[in-house]
């Protein structure tokens, strides 16, 4: 019908136009639009105050999640990025069905998943921190195991069991059970597990902890694939920056339950722009008696002989002309000057937590 | 952002009019089959069943050496009769309950204080299945341990091996039960700790109960011995060593066995359900 064929036409046309215009944390009209896997709005979860026992302090309640709302695009490696405590695996386990908010919705592929958080096992494929469920399973039977609990027949579980160890480098260890492995080879095998039986969109909490350089690229390898051949949504937990800037097409920085920033890795580098990353590290300690390095030490964040500073960039170019040309220079054993890194996105968007990881 | 017809974007009329911030998006996608029963009963019964190979079998030679090990024990207290039947049936299926309640208790209270239910959790699988699976791989695990008690009491107290077939119908029975019973205390349990304090109680009573003939224990402990479902497990074992065994008895012992294992089954699937969803 001409009809449907004209709505189609003007749908492509807003993809487009929404792509630039749609950002997180703001109710759009089109929010839960085609094109968004995932919205989230306004989500609460609240942990009740313990009572202090012997030994144990009593703790307030948290806020985990506070008022978090998020937009994932079909087809897009979206982040959550933040230290240890910041709500993260709160959140996923929200998404995922394993925990109720207090209030606030979610809604995966057209789901209402607080309504009905059964279907979150039907819909997402999702890879949680432990693996005791699996440990002392062998690779290939966890794997075909979990592919079985997916709905698989035993041999559909069986054939993409095999497809899956083969593509992640796993079939050379398949009868080996996954307490004997190291703990990147076992995250490797959980990883497995969760893409036996496929589904649209993928959880991971964390899924690279611990894996040598080879393991990870067979994950991101393995990721892309899905996304290119199925068009699969990846909403990954993590709290490493240089992955979150390699893999990520978004972000969204967490801190403390709030979202304290959403959007590309490079956009919200962009806003630390103006400023450079300049290491100062010492032979043995900083010459505080040389007037420069002095002034310095206000604007600088110091770990044993390592100086770091954010500075604009002809300050920058000052502070190093003075330290490496006069008397500090003696006592200087290595500087580096550095673009931003999302980690100084985080500390200049008011993160207070150090628990950014750099590997 | 501009206004754009709802029919252009939805693709049905009137609809973003009701609900002005959540236009009614395509279809909703269609959802994964679900996991069904029998098939994800048999997933997780299997690979439970090959924990054993890596965890389980120091543990299955404790069980079988620690009630071979009562009856030399009992050898030098009891003076044959039904004295020596209640031992050898109470060493047999103490094994049940070592490894049934007292080891399922433990695995549950780990899995749960771990976040290993998560796994579960997150797959379309019925509740059912992984409790059944988990319970009906434990079960299966007494299997060598109890036949070898059995077969070496009878010899060792010159008991008729006639009857002893019917752990065909003993093992299943007071496993489902005292594995039933094993989960629902690993399951509802606060902390793994007080899972596996509670799995060892109940194994203790079972030993205690169970192996000591009925007629030489305290007034209170009688009634505790009919409260324990262990104690019908015996009781139908026992009366199996009669030279013409009263089997309406023995049934009537395995239904309630049957009973409460049903029953306790039931309630572990509840309460794996709550646990799973914190």
């Amino acid at each position: 019908m001409p009809g449907q064929f004209g709505s189609v036409v003007v749908r492509k046309a807003w993809c487009a136009k929404l792509t630039q215009e749609m950002g997180c944390g703001r109710d759009h009209v089109w929010s839960s639009f085609v094109s968004t896997v995932c919205v989230v709005r306004d989500l609460v979860k609240t942990y009740p105050a313990a009572r202090g026992r012997r030994g144990t302090p009593a703790t307030p309640a948290v806020r985990a999640t506070d008022g978090i709302s998020l937009d994932v695009r079909r087809g897009e490696i979206f982040g959550l990025l933040g230290p240890n405590g910041a709500g993260k695996s709160t959140l996923v386990r929200q998404l995922t069905g394993l925990m109720r908010p207090d209030s606030g919705e979610v809604e995966v592929l057209g789901h209402d998943l607080v309504r009905h958080p059964e279907r979150a096992s039907r819909l997402i494929g999702y890879l949680g921190q432990e693996s005791t469920a699996l440990d002392e399973l062998t690779v290939a039977l966890a794997a075909e195991t979990t592919g079985r609990l997916r709905g698989l027949a035993l041999r559909a579980a069986r054939a993409e069991r095999d497809v899956v160890l083969e593509e992640l480098g796993l079939t050379g260890i398949a009868g080996r059970p996954l307490k004997k492995l190291s703990g990147g080879q076992r995250r490797l095998a959980c990883f497995a597990a969760t893409l036996v039986g496929e589904r649209a969109v993928l959880v991971l909490d964390e899924p690279t902890t611990g894996m040598d350089p080879v393991a990870r690229r067979a994950v991101w390898a393995a990721v892309d694939r899905r996304r290119a051949e199925h068009g699969a949504t990846v909403l990954l937990v993590t709290h490493n920056v240089i992955e979150a800037e390699t893999v990520l097409d978004r972000v969204a920085v967490l801190e403390r339950g709030k979202v304290i920033a959403c959007d590309t890795p490079s956009g919200l580098k962009e806003q630390v722009a103006g400023e450079v990353r300049v290491e100062l590290v010492w032979r043995e300690r900083a010459p505080l008696d040389v007037p420069e390095v002095a002034a310095l030490r206000g604007s600088a964040q110091e770990s044993g002989r390592r100086w770091v500073l954010r500075l604009a960039p002809d300050e920058a170019r000052a502070a190093v002309a003075a330290i490496t040309g006069g008397a500090a220079f003696a006592a200087l054993d290595d500087f580096t000057l550095a673009t931003p890194s999302l980690e100084d996105v985080y500390l200049a968007l008011g993160g207070r937590t150090k628990g950014l990881v750099k590997a | 952002m501009s206004i754009v017809p709802a029919e252009a974007v939805s693709g049905r009329p009137g609809t973003a009019a009701d609900t002005p911030n959540r236009p009614d998006p395509a279809e909703p996608a269609p959802l994964a089959p679900r996991a069904r029963l029998l098939p994800s009963l048999s997933a997780v019964y299997r690979a439970q069943l090959s924990r054993a190979r890596v965890a389980r079998i120091p543990l299955l030679f404790v069980a079988t050496f620690q009630s071979v090990g009562i009856m030399v024990l009992m050898r030098g207290v009891v003076d044959g009769g039904a004295e020596s039947r209640a031992v050898v049936a109470g060493s047999s299926v103490l094994v049940v309950a070592f490894v049934a309640l007292n080891l399922l208790a433990q695995y549950f209270g780990q899995l749960r204080a771990s976040g290993g239910l998560d796994h579960y959790a997150t797959l379309p699988v019925p509740p059912a299945a992984v409790v059944l699976g988990a319970a009906g791989a434990y079960a299966s695990f007494t299997v060598p341990g109890t036949v070898l008690t059995a077969v070496a009491g009878s010899v060792f107290f010159e008991l008729p091996l006639t009857h002893l077939w019917v752990l065909v119908a003993v093992i299943p029975l007071s496993g489902a039960a005292l594995a039933g019973l094993g989960a629902v205390l690993g399951l509802l349990a606060p902390r793994h700790e007080v899972a596996t304090l509670l799995g060892q109680l109940g194994m203790s009573a079972a030993l205690l109960l169970g192996v000591l003939p009925a007629d030489r224990l305290p007034g209170a402990l009688v009634y505790a011995r009919d409260l324990l479902p262990s104690t019908y497990g015996v009781e139908a074992l026992a009366r199996t060593f009669d030279a013409r065994p009263d089997w309406g008895a023995v049934g009537l012992d395995l239904a309630v066995c049957a009973a409460v294992g049903v029953f306790s089954l039931a309630v572990a699937t509840r309460a794996y359900r709550r646990a799973a969803v914190r």
